[in-house]
């Protein structure tokens, strides 16, 4: 069966997994009598455990994604509709990249793993020249060191946790 | 009188020479990364939230103050020069805007928005003032029910207005409600949804999902798009309008002045209705309506100055309810929260230097956006010209060097990531994601206050019913809910939006 509006029944796919996952959370799985997932504890709507709500804002969710999903099969939306390809090489540079640095950050310090952000994500543009990447992130970085750590005195790791560079005062944070 | 006295008090702490600076400060960093494409307000918010650390919470909040104009101001830039609305109260702006600077008009369109929106801004200080304490008192008579239907009221109206599909909005707040309680579960001390790690036990940070959702997926979105902007630069010059101009806007800038401060006050309508609708006013006064959208002077002046009116109003359920009406609000609550403050009808008694400060400190952040910035927009239009290659990694290692220092947490750097990937297939899927923000700020609120009113009655539904205040509030929202959805409505409000 062909899908009228692809965006939305995926869009509708998608609310739909984040909702059951929320849910069966909240709930916990149990099989038989074997506790898969212990969930957080229910209650009564007068005395509500802290699994009540999301529970069944889960529930919630997963019927309305539901219910976009088999509306959009009826929908004959044409190239509206159609589903964009997903690029991956912007995607996977770009996020690889911020993971990079949010892993690098406590243990090279932010100049290091500044560069590895800026010549990553660099990797996901239209043109990518080395030799600019390297520049313009030695420029970055430097700027950022003076206006965040310098300037607005943000703790931010500056150096490589290595002991005899701590004792440079600039890498103290 | 004593509206007099609270303003005077207020502009006692908003007008000192280090509170000034740091408005203007604020003012100029905002609308800094504010025009930057693809940076709207909330991302630009999200990003110099640290920069606010190191201050006291009423400098800090006067600064937010500034840097939440500028980022406005930077937005209408960008809308204008650019043909690119950084959010969706900004749509109107590029219509007339845009064409207006493909005649050469850039710098007398970029002027009487400033001006149109300072007006705007004034006006609507002044009723916040005399408006904003007796909402307070009236907040101190709110129950648990009456706020959980508040609540309601404010999400439906707030997906209600907004453009695109009713059912995915809905859909995507209750997405944003589901986020928020990710955390510690403060009646029972269960953290939910933290997957043992120790940095989601305090739950995630609006900091955190705002930049990943609407900063990194935007890179990556334009980086896919690749460079096809046509950008009008050489008409900046001569900002000021003439008096031709200001006359024939200046019915417009009034209209968009009432018709925005009081949409602004409802929760959920905020900006984007007001400029909308100030919009659509203009067209239909027009003795020639067949000018709007090509560069009428008017089509600018009305929606901008509704624009900031109803930026500025929407304030008052912010400071008196708690209650956040736009992505934006969110923020800025989740700001106040992290100095310590938390909104609500409380604050005016218990800290009115910081209320009235605040309050006045609006007013000062809009004067500094003509007087000082828009002078100087002219360096900062330059930056659009700069190419995206050299921009984009300037952005982000901003993004994620704020990430970070929000709550020194690596952590928080690759969530983030994470809900950069969110909010790319946001765009995919054709997703507003917008409301996410709104309910992801509710979420715990909504719980907590429905988890109080059914224990007062017992785990009676009915409380939400029998109460007069949350009945009311209910029927509203239920009203809303069935005008939209009324088929001949629903043509019309496809129109209006196909129009913006």
């Amino acid at each position: 069966m062909k899908i009228g509006h692809p965006k939305n029944f995926w869009g509708g796919v998608m609310f739909a997994a984040l909702g059951l996952m929320f849910a069966v959370i909240a709930r916990g799985v149990t099989l038989g009598d074997k506790v898969l997932l212990p969930g957080y504890t229910m209650g009564t709507p007068a005395r509500m455990g802290p699994g009540f709500f999301p529970f069944w804002l889960g529930v919630i969710l997963v019927v309305l994604g539901v219910v976009i999903s088999i509306s959009a099969v009826a929908t004959r939306a044409g190239a509206e509709g159609k589903l964009e390809r997903f690029h991956r090489k912007p995607l996977l540079w770009v996020l690889g990249a911020i993971v990079l640095f949010g892993v690098l950050l406590k243990p090279l310090g932010m100049l290091l793993s500044g560069m590895v952000l800026i010549v990553g994500a660099g990797l996901g543009a239209h043109e990518f020249s080395l030799k600019r990447s390297l520049l313009l992130g030695l420029f970055l970085v430097v700027f950022s060191a003076l206006v965040f750590v310098i300037g607005l005195k943000l703790p931010i790791p500056l150096c490589p946790e290595l002991d005899a560079l701590q004792s440079i005062g600039l890498c103290r944070a | 009188m004593e509206l007099l006295h609270h303003l005077y008090e207020g502009f006692a702490i908003a007008l000192t020479l280090q509170n000034i600076f740091y408005a203007f400060i604020g003012c100029m960093l905002g609308t800094l990364i504010g025009v930057l494409p693809g940076i709207g307000p909330v991302a630009t918010i999200a990003m110099l939230l640290p920069a606010t650390f190191a201050l006291n919470p009423v400098s800090a909040l006067i600064m937010l103050a500034g840097i939440y104009y500028g980022a406005q101001y930077g937005g209408s830039t960008t809308a204008i020069l650019v043909n690119l609305p950084g959010e969706v109260s900004s749509v109107v702006t590029c219509l007339d805007g845009y064409q207006m600077a493909r005649k050469g008009q850039a710098g007398k369109a970029l002027g009487i928005a400033a001006l149109g929106s300072f007006f705007a801004g004034s006006v609507a200080t002044i009723l916040i003032a005399g408006f904003a304490p007796p909402l307070a008192e009236l907040a101190l008579k709110f129950g648990p029910a009456d706020y959980f239907s508040l609540m309601v009221l404010g999400l439906i109206a707030a997906v209600v207005l907004a453009h695109g599909s009713l059912i995915k909005a809905i859909a995507m707040i209750i997405l944003g409600l589901l986020t928020g309680l990710i955390g510690t579960d403060v009646n029972s001390g269960v953290a939910r949804y933290s997957f043992n790690m120790p940095e989601l036990i305090d739950g995630v940070g609006i900091g955190t999902v705002a930049m990943g959702v609407f900063g990194f997926s935007e890179i990556i979105r334009n980086l896919e798009l690749g460079e096809a902007r046509e950008i009008f630069t050489k008409g900046v010059s001569g900002l000021w309008p003439t008096w031709k101009d200001i006359r024939q806007s200046s019915g417009a800038v009034l209209r968009g002045t009432i018709l925005g401060s009081a949409l602004g006050i409802l929760p959920g309508g905020g900006p984007i209705l007001g400029s909308f609708s100030a919009y659509t006013l203009e067209k239909k006064l027009a003795k020639d309506p067949s000018r709007f959208g090509k560069g009428a002077i008017e089509g600018v002046a009305a929606p901008e100055s509704a624009n900031n009116a109803a930026a500025q109003t929407s304030f008052i359920p912010l400071l008196t309810l708690g209650i956040p009406c736009t992505p934006t609000m969110a923020l800025m609550i989740g700001a106040m929260i992290i100095h310590g403050i938390q909104p609500g009808p409380q604050i005016m008694t218990a800290r009115p230097d910081l209320f009235w400060g605040m309050i006045a400190s609006m007013w000062v952040g809009n004067f500094m956006l003509v007087v000082l910035n828009l002078p100087l927009i002219g360096m900062w239009v330059k930056l659009l010209t700069v190419k995206y290659d050299y921009l984009f990694p300037a952005i982000l290692i901003f993004c994620c060097v704020g990430v970070y220092s929000i709550n020194n947490a690596a952590m928080d750097v690759l969530l983030a990531a994470l809900f950069g990937f969110v909010g790319y297939a946001f765009v995919k899927f054709q997703m507003e994601p917008a409301p996410l923000l709104l309910g992801f700020v509710l979420g715990p609120m909504m719980e907590e206050n429905l988890r109080r009113a059914l224990l007062l009655s017992r785990g009676d539904p009915a409380v939400f019913f029998t109460r007069p205040i949350s009945l009311t509030l209910l029927i509203i929202a239920a009203g809303l809910l069935a005008i939209v959805m009324a088929p001949s409505i629903a043509r019309k409000r496809e129109e209006v939006f196909v129009e913006g």
